[in-house]
């Protein structure tokens, strides 16, 4: 077979076990691609010695008979988790020479399954942006291009790097994280599939933490069959991380019949935004003639509380990211400033963030900062997390009156360019996760499919949300989805 | 409400991020297109609502306050900027 890096991961899984490949051969192909790729900027560190070992181990494991799915499938893995002994900087200066002891319960999980990591992926700094700019890595760059416009395009943030890498088949897989949509995002920016599981599905332990009652790992993938596989071993209880639910995780791969007769779809009329591209629009009204046509009921619903989701949003997630990002003192990991005669402690921590924290982070702690602090603590930080209540509370009356799930775009535009958005006000940036950021502060499961192309052939992508815990029926949904709208387009490679 | 140089200053200073004075007034900048964007929040009516604590009801789990882990010194020190004897070593926090 040639190509091997450009299989998804159930074709890989069912060629290493009907033995027409080896990990080893399917890993070195991954690895290549990865060499080849440096333009993309998307592996940050590449780890070919723990791959190629782990590759060996998958391949006696397989031939013994009873490896599981993901066992010997060559994948990258986000910067943000921590893995043992290999850099874990979640991209960003502070975390400058770290090297965990420990790894990531996540990642802990997939290697326990055979899965054979090939390095760590780029993204934006702490997974603070929409576009993979604030990373301190540089940014990474999406194989897409505007036709024959060579101008360079954004991945989509913050997990850019896994999205990069998946299109450009330099991986099989990768895992990503959404706070506010940086799974699902980047997934509809470069044409893959992204889900994020209902909060508490994925244990967040070792994973660098951004917003706490927001962050959940996911899988990024080359379809939704390979979504399903992926994250049933991403799933779990773990006694460490408190918020992880003690629910058995179903084999979401049979649940995938394509069947939809019957379900019930819902539209929300507060998504059709003020300006919204035609192009988008017209997508969106194509993805609900699919499912119509699989069997689905269409039905229009409202979500009243949308437009004040990022708003509330903006001040949940840095005030959350204003206390975690707290433990990056200069003492007992990553950067500490060079320090001037007669400084004290309060300089070493202040040299040491200043210098150790890009724009943007620094942006967000410090926003963070101001809405928690005396006197302004009820007027922002509670009167978001009220407006948090209202915003779940709309979800709960949409499935209370029978919607099984909820389609929507992932985006309100195509990539844009790298550098395109520099000049623009950072409110302006925060806006590209308009459809996405709602799932996130109702706990939701979500997923973005491919689902077209712009008039300048660049992947456009329909997000469903589904009920909490409903991870397997709303995978169904989106493989009926993928089915019926058939995406296929990959970019040419150029780099 | 809208942030002037000193309060942004003061933010920075609560942050423990040092913010150079020639900094101040475009941070103070940005803070207020910020805030000005998160005022929005002031239309909703949200007298009686309760403030969101767990986005899933689940009651967290309890367990023996017992020692389960230990002795890893090392491996604890590891990644310090700046570790003496067993110790993480800072400069002198007092007089």
């Amino acid at each position: 077979m040639s190509d091997l890096n450009k299989l998804g991961l159930a074709e890989a899984r069912d060629a290493l076990r009907a033995g027409d490949v080896t990990s080893v051969e399917l890993t070195e192909s991954c690895l290549k691609a990865i060499d080849e790729a440096d333009a993309l900027n998307a592996f940050v560190h590449k780890t070919p010695e723990i791959a190629l070992e782990r590759a060996k181990a998958a391949d006696e494991r397989i031939k013994g008979g009873d490896a599981p799915s993901m066992c010997g499938l060559p994948i990258g893995i986000k910067d943000l988790f921590c893995t043992k002994g290999v850099p874990s900087q979640a991209a960003s200066g502070i975390l400058e020479g770290f090297k965990p002891e420990y790894e990531s319960t996540v990642s802990q999980q997939l290697a326990d399954a055979g899965a054979v990591m090939l390095g760590k992926l780029n993204m934006d700094e702490f997974a603070m942006g929409s576009s993979n700019e604030t990373s301190v890595y540089g940014n990474a760059v999406s194989p897409w291009r505007r036709g024959n416009d060579d101008a360079q395009l954004t991945p989509g943030g913050s997990s850019g790097g896994s999205a990069s890498a998946v299109a450009a088949d330099l991986c099989l897989a990768a895992t990503g994280t959404d706070t506010g949509g940086s799974i699902r995002q980047p997934a509809a920016f470069v044409g893959i599939t992204g889900i994020k599981p209902t909060y508490g599905r994925c244990s967040r332990w070792g994973i660098v933490a951004f917003a706490s009652s927001l962050d959940q790992a996911g899988p990024m993938t080359k379809n939704v069959r390979d979504a399903a596989i992926m994250l049933e071993t991403m799933c779990g209880h773990d006694a460490k991380d408190s918020t992880s639910a003690e629910l058995a995780v179903p084999n979401f791969e049979a649940m995938l019949t394509g069947d939809i007769k019957g379900k019930k779809i819902g539209i929300p009329k507060e998504y059709r935004m003020d300006g919204m591209p035609a192009e988008i629009e017209k997508l969106w009204a194509d993805g609900a003639a699919m499912l119509k046509a699989a069997g689905a009921e269409i039905v229009d619903i409202s979500l009243p509380h949308t437009k004040y989701a990022l708003p509330a949003y903006y001040v949940i997630a840095p005030a959350e990211a204003s206390s975690n990002l707290a433990r990056y003192d200069g003492v007992r990991y990553g950067h500490r400033a060079q320090l001037a005669q007669g400084d004290g402690i309060t300089e070493m921590y202040e040299k040491t963030r200043a210098e150790g924290f890009g724009h943007e982070v620094q942006r967000r702690v410090m926003i963070g900062t101001y809405v928690l602090s005396a006197g302004f603590y009820d007027a922002y930080y509670n009167r978001a997390r009220r407006v948090r209540t209202l915003i779940k509370k709309d979800f709960e009356d949409v499935f209370a009156a029978g919607v099984d799930a909820i389609l929507t775009p992932a985006t309100p535009s195509a990539a844009f360019g790298l550098g395109e958005m520099t000049e623009a006000d950072p409110v302006q940036m925060y806006l590209n996760d308009v459809f996405t950021v709602t799932v996130n502060l109702a706990g939701l499961p979500g997923i973005s499919v491919p689902a077209g192309l712009d008039a300048q052939g660049l992947p456009l992508g329909l997000q469903l949300i589904g009920r909490p815990w409903e991870e397997g029926d709303l995978l169904n949904t989106a493989y009926a989805l993928e089915n019926a709208a058939g995406f296929v387009a990959k970019p040419g490679k150029w780099w | 409400m809208s942030i002037d140089q000193s309060t942004a200053a003061k933010v920075a200073k609560l942050a423990r991020i040092k913010v150079e004075d020639d900094a101040l007034p475009a941070l103070a900048s940005e803070f207020n297109t910020i805030l000005g964007f998160i005022e929005q929040l002031n239309e909703v009516d949200v007298e009686g609502v309760e403030p969101m604590v767990s986005v899933e009801p689940m009651r967290l789990k309890r367990r023996q306050d017992e020692v389960t882990d230990g002795n890893q010194q090392d491996k604890v020190l590891a990644n310090a900027p700046d570790a003496r004897e067993g110790f993480f070593a800072v400069p002198k926090v007092v007089e």
